[in-house]
């Protein structure tokens, strides 16, 4: 039995302790705002928040998850958007859109460790986040804009 | 076009408020209905109609507006409503947008070929403008003034005469009424009045892209599915010899197995065939997966190996072949020439997989002789024609609902995977979605073609060609529909190969044989891809070749302004007339010129380390020039500070949308020239994750690419795919200007150029 708290809520879960925290968010628990885009880490549209800090769920095992506070995209703008997702509607960043729930959350990690981040620093902190859409210019935009208006 | 209104219909009923005015019909059922309501298919429903919408007013103003093709990050869900709710002079703030699912009533919903707003830009205003119509009628009548005293603010008609104004939902049921005009009596808009055309609007769901609640394909879920992966024959055409499933069946959750016929030939949609593990969840289907034992039969494949293949297509590329377009006499002009006058250059691509974002997944059900579908696909009509031959049930009884599409760049237009998940609906007796890896996207694609390109020029005291052949050689598209296809088919040859612009007295454009040996498709520029590359990089090796700046001597080659020629040439023109879509070759000058002012052209001097690298290429009937900036270091690292691109793709919808498509064009070109490549061994593809198969990276995307959109009155063009094929050769040019390299084989990560 796994225990695990998602998005402030507590949960058990009797099946597979191997299956990546992405499945179980998805499959078992409706939340499917995560998305599988490599299912090896490679592309960071699975991006959650594991007590604060950035994961990449798809090759976190549950077993690995239990006894975290993992948060979602879900959670993120839930009693209002985010400053976040504020910037990124502002810059209008997304197209289609199926990675930036993780470029959101991978950005929210950024910003908490480096609240101004140069050029450089979104580099580094977003280089594991890929949009094929190509909206990499937005995204820094909106992180910058973001950082701008929580100054 | 045919517009009826509907509105009392009895199969409309529930679908929009009592009262409500329904223009050009079809009930769109909330995306996870298990039981969409009848749909009327009647026979004269059923009747081939020219293109046709859904607007439907509720008596409290809501306007319902149903987007027909497929959004996949263009905005085209958005922007086609758009123009609707501009003719009616609607106000969008009180519009919802309903996705239609796969019907013929709609004439073509293929999202592919960036011709959405280009086909169906008259049909939507058409659409609007006749609701418009209406509404004033019966508010004249109410009143009883004429029609003509009468005219629209947004979501209201206006009598100024009395000033009077009714809402647009006070009239609904009155208009309702009213027989629907023709196209003669309406009245447009005037583009001075628009207010949304040519100022666009964000997307309909921009909210929810940002915030988890976007609904893909791989959201999709109902009661009662299974959820199966599928392990595909590693060779295409191969068949699974036999199987044994004991070990998978022991992994918790996984229910059965599942062997799923290979695909007679020509493959087209049809479902490559394999073994499919059923399981209570999706990591319980993959882990299954992996526990079977398959022989495989391979099949003829096998010996497919591409780094022969591309030997082959160069040796076959460096032949006379087919001629498909020729002016004066080139083969006589350049043997004719001195052998220091002549050039020649081969280029090559690789084949390139689509990736997007969201692998291929797919949800179907098939019950009491009707399979109903929710899939991200970009062609709905083609999921139709293909599960309704799959399960030999009659395509009426196959609904496809169309989710948001993760990315698409064209592998969503064909829908082999919808199949799939359709197929084992009917085996298993219930609902099954079908969900690939990003492995079985990688190994399992519709490749962009493999092109291999020979060109040879004769060149005058200036440096300017008398006399250029080109010759091209790429299995062809067809290949997929036709074994015996080896041939381009003239649209393919028609993007950016048989109208290759430049005003030259000797020209011979050709194209040689080559087989198939993996399934080959559309992806997001196509054929332009290989042709613009080498076109534009052959170019901007003759201008460096006669010491001449690229820039001039790519006006130079354009020549002056002039309509090109097709009489006796097979040239598609992208499906388009060439008398409303003329190539004018002034047109590609001026975005050159326009490029080359907004870039900064002649004050930037390339030196080592740092260059400038310009292309020009028209595509899906758009006007494209690019200038690209690049910086190479010792180590060859190579970065990309800024990108400028212009653009005249005549009348523009939705400008701020049309300028990300250009930014993410940018960033598509540079994975092709990069990293894209896909190789083959024993007919086994070797590449299968973002490891092997890499895309760019923020850090490695264009740091600010600047879009220049063209003021042009010119019909409607293309925007989603035209910007990739100059920025690939621009690129690549900028990368010669900085290094002194030319890079004629894609991509660079295996040219041996840079370590």
């Amino acid at each position: 039995m796994v225990k695990i708290n998602v998005n402030g809520v507590d949960h058990s879960f009797d099946g597979d302790p191997s299956m990546p925290l992405l499945w179980y968010l998805r499959d078992v628990l409706g939340l499917t705002g995560t998305k599988f885009g490599c299912g090896i880490a490679l592309c960071g549209a699975c991006t959650v928040h594991s007590n604060g800090e950035a994961i990449r769920s798809c090759i976190t095992p549950l077993s690995a998850a239990a006894g975290s506070k993992i948060r979602t995209i879900e959670d993120v703008g839930a009693n209002g958007l985010h400053p976040v997702q504020k910037a990124w509607i502002e810059v209008n960043a997304p197209q289609c859109g199926y990675c930036q729930s993780g470029q959101i959350m991978q950005a929210i990690a950024l910003l908490k460790s480096k609240p101004h981040p140069t050029d450089q620093d979104i580099d580094d902190g977003m280089a594991g986040n890929i949009c094929r859409c190509g909206t990499y210019q937005r995204i820094r935009a909106a992180i910058k804009l973001a950082a701008e208006k929580s100054a | 076009m045919s517009i009826e209104n509907v509105s009392r219909r009895r199969f409309l009923k529930g679908v929009v408020g009592a009262g409500a005015f329904v223009l050009a019909v079809r009930y769109v059922p909330p995306i996870f209905s298990r039981h969409p309501a009848p749909d009327g298919q009647t026979e004269a429903d059923r009747a081939p109609l020219h293109p046709n919408v859904f607007v439907g007013i509720e008596t409290d103003g809501t306007v319902h507006i149903v987007a027909h093709r497929s959004e996949m990050g263009t905005a085209i869900r958005t922007t086609l409503p758009l123009v609707v709710a501009d003719e009616l002079d609607a106000d969008w703030n009180r519009v919802k947008i309903d996705q239609a699912i796969g019907d013929k009533r709609y004439g073509d919903q293929n999202t592919d070929g960036s011709h959405s707003i280009r086909s169906f830009f008259d049909t939507m205003r058409e659409c609007g403008a006749s609701a418009r119509w209406m509404l004033v009628q019966a508010a004249a009548q109410k009143w009883n003034v004429p029609a003509s005293e009468c005219s629209t603010a947004p979501h209201t008609v206006v009598h100024a005469k009395s000033g009077r104004k009714l809402g647009y939902g006070e009239l609904a049921s009155a208009a309702a009424k009213l027989d629907v005009p023709k196209k003669e009596q309406l009245t447009f808009k005037k583009p001075a009045e628009w207010r949304y055309i040519g100022k666009g609007k964000t997307s309909y769901d921009l909210e929810k892209l940002c915030t988890g609640k976007a609904i893909y394909g791989i959201d999709a879920k109902i009661e009662g599915m299974v959820y199966a992966s599928i392990e595909h024959p590693p060779v295409y055409g191969g068949k699974v010899k036999s199987y044994d499933e004991q070990e998978a069946l022991k992994v918790s959750g996984v229910r059965q197995t599942m062997l799923i016929d290979p695909f007679k030939p020509p493959a087209a949609f049809q479902p490559l065939g394999g073994v499919a593990v059923l399981a209570d969840n999706t990591w319980a289907a993959f882990q299954g997966r992996k526990k079977l034992k398959i022989t495989w039969d391979n099949g003829a494949n096998e010996s497919y190996d591409s780094a022969e293949y591309k030997k082959e297509l160069q040796e076959t590329a460096r032949k006379p072949a087919k001629v498909v377009r020729s002016v004066g006499d080139a083969n006589a002009a350049l043997a004719a020439a001195s052998g220091s006058n002549v050039v020649e250059a081969e280029y090559y691509v690789p084949l390139l997989a689509h990736a997007p974002m969201e692998p291929m997944v797919a949800l179907a059900e098939f019950k009491d002789g009707k399979a109903t579908i929710w899939a991200p696909t970009q062609n709905p009509q083609a999921v139709q024609a293909i599960v309704s031959t799959e399960l030999g049930i009659p395509k009426e009884n196959v609904i496809c609902n169309v989710t948001l599409l993760g990315g698409g760049f064209g592998r969503k237009s064909k829908p082999d995977y919808v199949a799939e998940a359709a197929v084992l609906s009917k085996k298993v007796g219930r609902p099954v979605k079908v969900m690939w890896t990003r492995e079985d996207d990688i190994k399992f694609d519709y490749y962009n073609a493999v092109a291999g390109m020979y060109f040879k020029a004769a060149v005058d005291a200036k440096g300017k060609p008398t006399a250029w052949l080109q010759r091209s050689v790429f299995p062809p598209i067809t290949s997929i529909f036709d074994v015996n296809a080896v041939y381009g088919d003239p649209p393919h040859l028609a993007q950016g190969w048989t109208d290759m612009p430049y005003d030259l007295p000797n020209l011979s454009i050709e194209n040689g044989p080559a087989k198939a040996h993996v399934r080959i498709g559309w992806l997001r520029s196509v054929a332009n891809i290989y042709h613009g590359f080498g076109i534009q990089c052959f170019t901007d090796e003759l201008a460096h070749r006669a010491h001449r700046d690229p820039y001039e001597y790519l006006l130079d080659l354009i020549g002056p302004a002039r309509t090109i020629d097709f009489k006796n040439v097979e040239y598609p023109n992208y499906g388009a007339s060439l008398e409303t879509y003329p190539w004018e070759t002034g047109r590609l000058r001026h975005v050159t010129e326009v490029v080359a002012e907004k870039s900064g052209w002649a004050k930037k001097k390339s030196v080592k380390g740092h260059g400038f690298g310009i292309a020009a290429h028209k595509s899906f009937l758009t006007y494209v020039a690019t200038v690209v900036e690049v910086e190479v270091n010792d180590q060859g690292e190579i970065r990309i500070p800024r990108v400028d691109t212009a653009v005249d793709a005549g009348l523009i919808a939705n400008p701020e949308i049309t300028r990300a498509q250009f930014e993410g064009a940018a960033v598509f070109g540079t994975s092709i020239v990069r990293t894209g490549e896909i190789t083959a061994k024993n007919g086994v593809i070797q590449q299968s994750n973002f490891n092997d198969y890499p895309v760019a990276r923020i850090n490695e995307a264009p740091r600010q690419t600047n879009v220049h959109l063209v003021e042009s009155s010119a019909p409607p063009a293309g925007v989603g795919e035209p910007g990739v094929p100059p920025f690939v050769a621009a690129f690549c040019n900028a990368i010669y200007a900085a290094t002194g390299k030319r890079v004629r084989n894609l991509p660079l990560s295996s040219s041996g150029l840079f370590g």
